[in-house]
C-alpha cells in the first residue's frame, strides 16, 4: 500500500498536522510520500519524497490551484490512498480530489483497525466502520487521533511541481478574531458554559462558580455563537486552547473541536445531564445534574470553606 | 437570482441512540427530528440573500423519506419559495457521492446562480456533500463561512480556519457555500408565516429518476465506542454531591487546599 500525505502549510509555516500524518502512516505501516504547498524555508522533518510547490507563487490556499497540483503527483505516484487532515484545509481540497479521482473519501478517521477505517457519528456517540468500493480512496484524519507517531525527523527528497491555472477565488487577506480580554491560557481554574446552560441569564452560575474558585469562565461555541458570551472566551480548535488545574465542563458534551481545546487539563470535572455525552471521556469526575440546580449549590459551599 | 438551499433532517443529537438490527445504522425510531443546524444558518443566509436582491427566488431541497417534510416546511417559513423533496427511505444508506449526485442531477439544468448548503451535517459529518455537488456542477465552492457578502454578482466571504484567523475571499458567481455555525442568527419562523407556508409548493420527486451514480464506500458496522478514562460518575442528591465533589477536589487538585 503506497500513501500520499498532504501536508498544510499558511503564512510561512508548516503546520502541526504533519504529526498526524505521519503517526496514521506509522500505523498502516504503508510506503509514503509527501507533498506540501510551501516553501523552502520551512519544510516538514521527513525522511522521503516531497513534492513542494512554492507558495510564494501560488499564493495562500486556492483550491483551484491545490487541486491541479495534487492531482499531478497522485497521476505520477498512483497512491491507494491519499491523505489529509479533517481540517479547514482538508475539509475543503478533500472531496476536490474525490471528486476528480471519482473514488470513496472517508472523512474524520479516528483510527485505522485492520485494514478498517474507523469514524465517529452523530457528535462521537457512535463509531461507524466503513468499507471503501473503489480502488483508490481520500481521507481525512481526526486532529490528534494518530498524533502519537513519535518525534518527525530526517531531511526530504524534495521534487519541485508547479500549477499553470489561478482558479476563481480572489483572496483578499487573513483577519485574526478580536484578541485581547480574557487570556484563558493563564488561568488556574476555567468553568465553562456550554449549549446545556439552557438560557443566556444562566451565563451568571457559571461566572460565579468560576469567581468563588478564583478562575475564570470560558464558553463553548455553541454559547459564543448564539451571543451568550464573548468570542474571547471561546475554549477550542477556534478559540483558546487551554491547560488549568482544573477545568469544569458545564452542560458541554464534548464535541472533538472542544476536547481539543481542554484535554490538557490537569482535573476535568464535568456537569451534565446526559450520562453518554463524550465529554464523560475525558472527564475525571462526572456528575449527572441538572447544573442549574447544582452549581449555585456548589458555588454557595465552596464560598463558606 | 436564482438560489438552492440544500437541508438535512437529522435526529436531535441529545438523544438516547440504539443500534438497528442490521448494525449499519441506528434506529430512526422514536427519535425527535430536526434541521441540520448548519443548514440552518445556510437558510438564514439565503432567506438574507433574497431580501436583498429583488425578485430572487429560493428553492429548497432535502432527500429523505416523508418525515423530512416536516423540517422542510420550516425553511418555507423562514422564508424560502418552494420545496423539492427527494422521496427516498434510504437516504441513511447513502454515501456522500451519491447524495451529491442525486442533488446534481436535479439542479443540472436549473441554472441555479447560488447554493448554500451547511458544511456538515450533525450525524454523519462528512463535510463533503457541498464540495462534491459544486465539483460535478463545475461550480466555485468556498468551504466553512462565517461571514457573507453579495454585491453585483460577486461574493465576499470569510472562510474559518484554526485558531480564531479567518481568511478573507471574494469571486463571481454562480457559486456554492457552505455554512458553519455562527454564519448569523437563523430566525425563528412566526405565526403568520408557518400558516404561509403551508401554501407553498412542495414538490415530491422519486429518487430512482435522480440516482445515477454508485456509491464508493458503506457502512459495514455501527456500534458505541468503548467508554475510555473510567472516570468516576456521582449521581443523586445535588446538596451531597456537591459535598463530594469539594471532598474530591481538596483531594485531587490543589484549588481548595
Amino acid at each position: 500500500m503506497k500513501l500520499l500525505l498532504v501536508a498544510e502549510y499558511r503564512n510561512g509555516q508548516v503546520l502541526g498536522s504533519a504529526h498526524d500524518l505521519m503517526g496514521f502512516a506509522g500505523e498502516t505501516a504503508a510506503e509514503h510520500v509527501m507533498f506540501v504547498v510551501g516553501s523552502e524555508s520551512s519544510l516538514p522533518l521527513y525522511d522521503g519524497t516531497l513534492y513542494l510547490a512554492e507558495a510564494s507563487s501560488c499564493g495562500e490556499y486556492n483550491p483551484a490551484v491545490h487541486k491541479q497540483l495534487l492531482l499531478g503527483v497522485i497521476e505520477k505516484e498512483k497512491p491507494d490512498l491519499v491523505v489529509f487532515s479533517h481540517s479547514s484545509y482538508g475539509w475543503d481540497l478533500a472531496p476536490r480530489i474525490a471528486a476528480a479521482l471519482g473514488c470513496a473519501q472517508v472523512s474524520e478517521v479516528v483510527a485505522y483497525d485492520g485494514g478498517s477505517l474507523v469514524v465517529p457519528v452523530c457528535n462521537g456517540k457512535l463509531r461507524r466502520t466503513v468499507e471503501v468500493k473503489t480502488t483508490a480512496a481520500v481521507v481525512t484524519l481526526q486532529a490528534g487521533a494518530f498524533g502519537l507517531g513519535g518525534p518527525l525527523s530526517g531531511t526530504p527528497k524534495i521534487v519541485k511541481v508547479e500549477s499553470d491555472t489561478d482558479g476563481q477565488l480572489e483572496f483578499l487577506g487573513y483577519e485574526q478574531a478580536e484578541a485581547g480580554g480574557v487570556d484563558l491560557s493563564k488561568a488556574e481554574v476555567i468553568v465553562s458554559a456550554g449549549r446545556g446552560i439552557g438560557k443566556p441569564e444562566n451565563i451568571g452560575l457559571i461566572a460565579d462558580l468560576a469567581r468563588a474558585l478564583g478562575g475564570e469562565y470560558g464558553a463553548s461555541r455553541p454559547v459564543v455563537d448564539a451571543e451568550w458570551a464573548e468570542h474571547n472566551r471561546q475554549v477550542g480548535t477556534t478559540g483558546q486552547t487551554v491547560a488549568p488545574k482544573l477545568y469544569i465542563a458545564c452542560g458541554i458534551s464534548g464535541a472533538i473541536q472542544h476536547l481539543a481545546g481542554m484535554k490538557k487539563s490537569e482535573f476535568v470535572v464535568a456537569i451534565n445531564t446526559d450520562k453518554d455525552a463524550p465529554i464523560g471521556d475525558v472527564a475525571d469526575v462526572l456528575v449527572i445534574a441538572d447544573l442549574t440546580k447544582f452549581v449555585p449549590l456548589l458555588t454557595e459551599k465552596i464560598e463558606k470553606q | 437570482m436564482n438560489i438552492l438551499v440544500c437541508i438535512k433532517q437529522v435526529p436531535d443529537m441529545e438523544s438516547k441512540f440504539r443500534i438497528d438490527a442490521s448494525a449499519a445504522w441506528f434506529d430512526t425510531a422514536d427519535l425527535a427530528w430536526r434541521m441540520n443546524e448548519y443548514d440552518e444558518y445556510g437558510v438564514e443566509q439565503a432567506v438574507r440573500l433574497k431580501e436583498q436582491v429583488a425578485g430572487a427566488d429560493i428553492t429548497v431541497l432535502s432527500i429523505g423519506p416523508d418525515k423530512v417534510k416536516e423540517t422542510m416546511k420550516k425553511a418555507l417559513a423562514m422564508g424560502c419559495d418552494r420545496g423539492v423533496h427527494i422521496t427516498d427511505s434510504d437516504v441513511s444508506r447513502r454515501d456522500p457521492a451519491e447524495i451529491a449526485g442525486i442533488i446534481a442531477e436535479y439542479a443540472r439544468d436549473k441554472n441555479f446562480d447560488m447554493i448554500f448548503t451547511g458544511m456538515q451535517s450533525q450525524d454523519r459529518g462528512s463535510g463533503q456533500v457541498g464540495v462534491l455537488l459544486a465539483e460535478m456542477l463545475s461550480c466555485a465552492a468556498v468551504t466553512t463561512i462565517v461571514d457573507f457578502s453579495y454585491r453585483e454578482g460577486r461574493i465576499e466571504v470569510k472562510r474559518e480556519l484554526e485558531g480564531g484567523i479567518r481568511a478573507s475571499v471574494a469571486l463571481n458567481i454562480p457559486a456554492l457555500v457552505t455554512c458553519q455555525l455562527g454564519l448569523n442568527k437563523p430566525r425563528y419562523p412566526t405565526l403568520p408565516n408557518i400558516m404561509k407556508a403551508k401554501k407553498k409548493e412542495l414538490l415530491s420527486l422519486p429518487v430512482e429518476d435522480l440516482r445515477k451514480l454508485e456509491s464508493r464506500q458503506q457502512t459495514a458496522r455501527i456500534y458505541f465506542p468503548e467508554k475510555k478514562g473510567g472516570g468516576l460518575v456521582l449521581e443523586g442528591d445535588p446538596a451531597r454531591l456537591a459535598d463530594e465533589l469539594i471532598q474530591i477536589l481538596k483531594q485531587k487538585t490543589s484549588i481548595l487546599a
